[in-house]
C-alpha cells in the first residue's frame, strides 16, 4: 500500500482524502462473491434438466431456489468484508488528517 | 396420482361470496384508513417541502426501508404476473427467480455509491445525479422522461393485478361500463392517500401488507400442495398439460424446462435485463435515497434475498393452478386470474377474503410508490428545471401532487390500450426503456470517461430501436398484433432475447463509439459538481459551500 500521506498539502481542499488503494484483496474477494451467482445463473443450460428431483420438485426449480440462500450469504459476506475494510480505512483516513 | 379436489366451475356463474368479500372489505378499509393517518405518523417540522412527500423526509431506517424496498419491488407482478406466465407457458416465466439472485450483487456494487452522491449534493432522483455529474440539462431530461414514461406501464400492471382479485371475487360486470368500475375505485382510493401522505403513507401501509402476504404465502405453499397430492403430483399434471397442443398456435403450450437454446438464451437475458432495469426505475431509487445511511441500504440488499425466494414460491402457484384444474377447458382464458381463483378454489371462503386482500393491497402500495416517484423526477427535473425554476417549496409539492395523479391516468391508459395476454409484458415494456438510462446512471457512479452528448444518442438509438422491436412483437396465436412479447431475433447472435438487452447494448455500442469521436474532436464536457470523496461519503453531512460550488443550490 503506497500511502504517501504525512500532513496534508495547503492548497488541497481539506475534504478530500488521501488517495488509496483502488484495488485491494479484500474488494478482489467480494467482486468473486459477488460475480459467482451471475455465472452460476446465467449459464442455463447447466442446470436446465428435471433430475435430480427434490420431494418431486424437478432440479431446474429446486436448483434456482437453492441459489437464492447461497446468494444471500454470498452478498452477507461481501458486506461484511467491506464495512471491516471501510472502517479500517476511516481509521487510516482520520489519522492522515491530523 | 389423481388430484384429491375436484375443480369447481368458477368462470361461469358470477356467484358473490359473501365471506370473502367481507374479509377482504374490512382488511382493504383498514388499510386505507392507515394510510390517511399516515400523514400525522413522524410529521415533519417542514411538511410542504418535496423531500417530505417524496422521501418521508428521508429518515428510514433498515426496518422500515426494508419493508418500503420490499414493498416496491414484490407486486402484483409477484402474484400475479409471475404465475400467470408459469401457469401459461411453464419454465420460461421462472426467469423472475434468477433475476431477482443476481439483482442483489448487482446492485450493491454500485447502489451505496449512488445513495452517497445523493446525500451529498441532495438529489432526490436519477435524474438530478445525471445532471450534477454531467453538467448536462438535455440528458438529465431523458433520464427523466425515461423514468416516467417507464413507471407506466408497470403501474398499469398493478392495477391489472387488482382487477384480476375484483373479476375473480366477481365485482363488476363482464361487459360494458361496470366492467372498470371495481377498477376505477381503487384507483380512487390509491390516488386519494397518495395524494394526501405522500411516501409516508405505503410505507407504513408495506408493514400490514408484508405480514399478510407472509401470511398468505407461507399457507400457500404448503397447504395446496398437499391438498393437490404433493409436489411431484403438480408437476407431473403441470408437464402433461403444457405439452398438450394449444389450438392457437399448433405448438405445445409450453414446457417445464427451458431445453432449446433459444429459449436459454432468452431465459438469461430476461433475467439479466430484469436485474439490471430493476433499480433504474424511479420508485425503487426513491426507496434507497429515503434510507437513513449508507449502511441501512447495504444491509437492506443482503438480506432482501428472502423476498425472493418467496417469489419463487409463489411462482410455483402457477403449475399448483394448472394441477387444480383452474381455467381448464375455458377458451381465451385470462391467465392473471390463475392465482387468485386458485385461492378461491383452494381456501376456506375467510382465508380467501384475507389472500385477496393481500393481492390487492400489495399492488396498491407499489402502484402508490411507482407514482410518488415518477411524480418526483417530473417535478424537480422538469417542472422546476424547465418550466418554473423559482418555484416555492409548496407550489412544487403541489406540482407532483398532480403529477402523481398524471401519471396513474398514464397508467390506466396501458391497462386498456394494450391486450394483455401476459400481463408481464407490460413490466417487461417498462424495462425496454428503463434500461436505457443504465449506461448514464451507472457509468456515471465510477468514471466520467462518457461524454453526455455520446450517452445521449446512445439513449436515443436504444429508445427507438428497443420501441420498434417491441413494437413488432406480435402475441402468440394473434399474427397482426403488436407489443405481444417483449422477446424478439438477437441481430448478429441470431437467438431469442429480451429486447431490452439489445437495445441497452447497441445504446452502449454508440455512446463508446460517440465518446471516441467527442473527444477526438475535442468537444467540450460539461461540469461535473461532484468530487470523488461524494461516492463514499458514509456520514449525513449537510452540503456546505466550502469550496468552489459551481452554482447555489437552491434547494
Amino acid at each position: 500500500m503506497a500511502d504517501t500521506a504525512q500532513a496534508a498539502p495547503p492548497p488541497v481542499p481539506p475534504q478530500l482524502p488521501p488517495p488509496l488503494p483502488v484495488v485491494t484483496a479484500t474488494r478482489a474477494a467480494c467482486a468473486v462473491l459477488l460475480l459467482a451467482p451471475f455465472v452460476a445463473l446465467l449459464w442455463v443450460n447447466s442446470y436446465a434438466r428435471s433430475t435430480p428431483t427434490l420431494i418431486g420438485v424437478p432440479f431446474f426449480y429446486w436448483y434456482q431456489l437453492l441459489w437464492v440462500i447461497l446468494s444471500a450469504f454470498l452478498t452477507g459476506g461481501a458486506y461484511l468484508l467491506l464495512r471491516r475494510e471501510q472502517a479500517r480505512r476511516g481509521r487510516q483516513r482520520r489519522e492522515a488528517g491530523r | 396420482m389423481t388430484p384429491t379436489v375436484t375443480p369447481i366451475a368458477l368462470a361461469s356463474g358470477g356467484r358473490i361470496d359473501a365471506v370473502s368479500l367481507t374479509v377482504f372489505l374490512v382488511l382493504f378499509a383498514a388499510v386505507t384508513v392507515l394510510g390517511f393517518l399516515a400523514a400525522r405518523w413522524r410529521r415533519p417540522e417542514n411538511a410542504l417541502h418535496l423531500d417530505e412527500w417524496g422521501l418521508g423526509g428521508r429518515g428510514f431506517g433498515t426496518v422500515v426501508s426494508w419493508f418500503l424496498l420490499g414493498g416496491d419491488l414484490y407486486t402484483a407482478y409477484t402474484f400475479i404476473a409471475v404465475p400467470a406466465l408459469i401457469y401459461g407457458v411453464g419454465a420460461a416465466g421462472f426467469y423472475a427467480v434468477p433475476y431477482t439472485i443476481i439483482a442483489w450483487p448487482l446492485v450493491f456494487l454500485f447502489l451505496p455509491r449512488l445513495w452517497s452522491v445523493a446525500r451529498s449534493h441532495g438529489y432526490v432522483t436519477l435524474a438530478d445525479f445525471a445532471r450534477g455529474r454531467y453538467g448536462s440539462r438535455s440528458l438529465a431530461l431523458a433520464v427523466a422522461l425515461t423514468g416516467i414514461l417507464a413507471t407506466m406501464p408497470y403501474i398499469a400492471l398493478q392495477l391489472v393485478g387488482i382487477q384480476a382479485v375484483l373479476d375473480t371475487m366477481h365485482l363488476g360486470g363482464s361487459s360494458g361500463p361496470a366492467k372498470d368500475l371495481p377498477l376505477l375505485i381503487a384507483f380512487a382510493v390509491l390516488a386519494a392517500y397518495t395524494y394526501s401522505s405522500g411516501l409516508r403513507a405505503p410505507a407504513l401501509i408495506a408493514f400490514v401488507k408484508d405480514t399478510l402476504v407472509y401470511l398468505v404465502v407461507i399457507v400457500a405453499v404448503i397447504y395446496i400442495p398437499i391438498r393437490l397430492g404433493g409436489y411431484g403430483s403438480v408437476f407431473h399434471q403441470a408437464a402433461t398439460a403444457l405439452a398438450k397442443t394449444s389450438p392457437a398456435t399448433g405448438k405445445p403450450r409450453g414446457s417445464l424446462l427451458p431445453g432449446s437454446a433459444n429459449a436459454q438464451w432468452s431465459y438469461a437475458t430476461l433475467a439479466l435485463g430484469s436485474a439490471m432495469a430493476l433499480f433504474m426505475y424511479p420508485h425503487s431509487a426513491t426507496g434507497v435515497l429515503a434510507a437513513k445511511d449508507r449502511n441501512t441500504v447495504r444491509r437492506n440488499l443482503a438480506i432482501l434475498p428472502a423476498y425472493s425466494l418467496m417469489l419463487g414460491l409463489l411462482s410455483l402457484l402457477g403449475f399448483m393452478a394448472i394441477a387444480a384444474g383452474v381455467g381448464k377447458g375455458v377458451t381465451g382464458y385470462n391467465a392473471q386470474l390463475a392465482v387468485p381463483q386458485l385461492f378461491a378454489q383452494m381456501f376456506p371462503s375467510w382465508f380467501a377474503g384475507v389472500a385477496f386482500a393481500a393481492i390487492g393491497i400489495g399492488a396498491l402500495v407499489p402502484a402508490a410508490i411507482m407514482s410518488i416517484a415518477a411524480a418526483n423526477l417530473f417535478t424537480k427535473n422538469i417542472y422546476r428545471e424547465f418550466i418554473r425554476p423559482a418555484a416555492t417549496d409548496a407550489e412544487q409539492t403541489q406540482a407532483a401532487k398532480i403529477a402523481s395523479l398524471l401519471v396513474k391516468l398514464g397508467a390506466l391508459g396501458f391497462v386498456l390500450g394494450i391486450g394483455n395476454q401476459f400481463s408481464i409484458n407490460l413490466q417487461l415494456l417498462g424495462g425496454i426503456w428503463i434500461l436505457q438510462i443504465f449506461p448514464a446512471v451507472v457509468s456515471g457512479l465510477f468514471s466520467r470517461w462518457f461524454h453526455h452528448w455520446a450517452l445521449l444518442a446512445g439513449w436515443a438509438v436504444g429508445m427507438v430501436y428497443g420501441t420498434i422491436a417491441a413494437y413488432r412483437v406480435a402475441a402468440a396465436g394473434k399474427p397482426h398484433s403488436h407489443f405481444g412479447g417483449s422477446a424478439a431475433n438477437i441481430p448478429v447472435i441470431g437467438r431469442i432475447g429480451y429486447i431490452g438487452v439489445t437495445a441497452f447494448v447497441l445504446n452502449l455500442a454508440v455512446a463508446v463509439v460517440l465518446t471516441l469521436v467527442l473527444r477526438a474532436a475535442k468537444v467540450p464536457a460539461g461540469a461535473d459538481e461532484t468530487v470523488p470523496a461524494d461516492y463514499t461519503d458514509d456520514l449525513t453531512p449537510t452540503p456546505l459551500p466550502e469550496q468552489a460550488v459551481p452554482e447555489p443550490l437552491v434547494s
